[in-house]
């Protein structure tokens, strides 16, 4: 699927609660991992970001060197953050801005609660670190925010220097 | 002992402040607080020097560095007391598609709800226009008010913008 770029209204949009049951919910999960992994260097993706306003993304640290709790593979449904501590200072890139870059705080210690595809399973993630960044951005792609509403400071925000590929980032 | 207010814009290349700072000093004025950047690939300065010699001197002395590809000004300042704030300092950041328009109005929204804008940065990549300022807000504002305005003001221009309280540097 194609990836949207800011500027777009579709990314700051509220996304809506999905049912996980639901075939076009199901499908939607797997176009979205299909459509991460072809993407160089994309550790998550929103349903937002494919124009679709679902509370729903898949995320997969594992190969990325920052990483260090690691649950592989993840598709989360309906998210929401439980539990947030121990703010720290990080570099953020997303597949929806390619050019930028910016410092962002997030929680390097979280609970978020979801659902699974298909069977709607509840599960509590609870994670540190970059998986929790990648969690965070995330959830915030889902109520329509974007890295850049959470820049740290006047100074915080630079032009990509690093580029993986392709559409490729650090972060999605 | 005069303060000079100097800015150098124009064609980037290595070697410009090393220059500029060699002369200041060899007129004996002491290179107080700066700020440079690349503002698209245009090399961009502001410093503010303090010393004996007078705007004229210095400004002569800077001709060299001009090399027909930079603009300087020399400006003679009073010197500027440090003010405390007015109140709290808000971050606000703005992105959408880029148009005319987007940082008069929003910084007028700002300035009419007697805010001042202490750092500011903009930055256009493709169609899309991003700004971060932090703001600096009397007591008596009306924070709500603001933040209403803003969005009001934003969703006319097709933009988002987000307002929220800067955390103190406690460390």
């Amino acid at each position: 699927m194609e990836v949207i770029r800011a500027p777009s209204q579709i990314l700051s949009a509220s996304a809506s609660l999905v049912d996980p049951a639901h075939p076009a919910v199901v499908q939607l999960c797997a176009d979205l991992i299909a459509t991460m992994r072809v993407s160089p260097g994309c550790v998550g993706l929103a349903a937002p970001q494919v124009g679709v306003a679902a509370q729903a993304f898949c995320v997969d640290v594992s190969a990325h060197p920052k990483a260090r709790t690691s649950h592989g593979l993840l598709v989360l449904l309906n998210a929401e953050i439980v539990e947030a501590s121990r703010n720290e200072k990080g570099r953020e890139g997303c597949m929806s801005v390619p050019d930028l870059t910016g410092d962002v705080k997030r929680a390097t210690k979280i609970t978020v609660a979801g659902q699974l595809p298909l069977n709607g399973e509840r599960v509590l993630i609870t994670t540190d670190a970059f998986e929790a960044r990648a969690l965070q951005h995330e959830i915030d792609h889902c109520k329509g925010m974007l890295f850049l509403d959470r820049v740290i400071g006047a100074h915080a925000l630079y032009a990509r220097k690093v580029y993986l590929g392709p559409g490729g980032t650090e972060e999605s | 002992m005069t303060s000079l207010a100097i800015t150098v814009v124009g064609h980037d290349r290595p070697g410009i402040i090393a220059q500029a700072a060699e002369v200041l000093s060899h007129c004996g004025m002491n290179l107080e607080d700066s700020s440079m950047t690349l503002l698209r690939g245009h090399f961009a300065m502001t410093l503010i020097c303090a010393g004996d010699a007078d705007s004229a001197e210095v400004e002569a002395a800077l001709e060299p560095l001009v090399n027909g590809s930079l603009d300087v000004t020399v400006r003679e300042v009073p010197e500027e007391p440090d003010l405390p704030p007015l109140g709290s300092s808000y971050l606000v950041t703005v992105h959408g598609a880029d148009r005319l328009g987007i940082v008069a109005r929003l910084a007028g929204v700002i300035a009419e709800a007697g805010g001042n804008i202490t750092d500011l940065s903009t930055r256009l990549s493709g169609t899309l226009y991003v700004l971060v300022a932090e703001v600096d807000l009397p007591r008596s504002a009306d924070v709500v008010a603001l933040q209403a305005r803003l969005t009001e003001v934003s969703a006319d221009l097709g933009v988002d913008t987000t307002m929220r309280l800067l955390e103190n540097d406690q460390l």
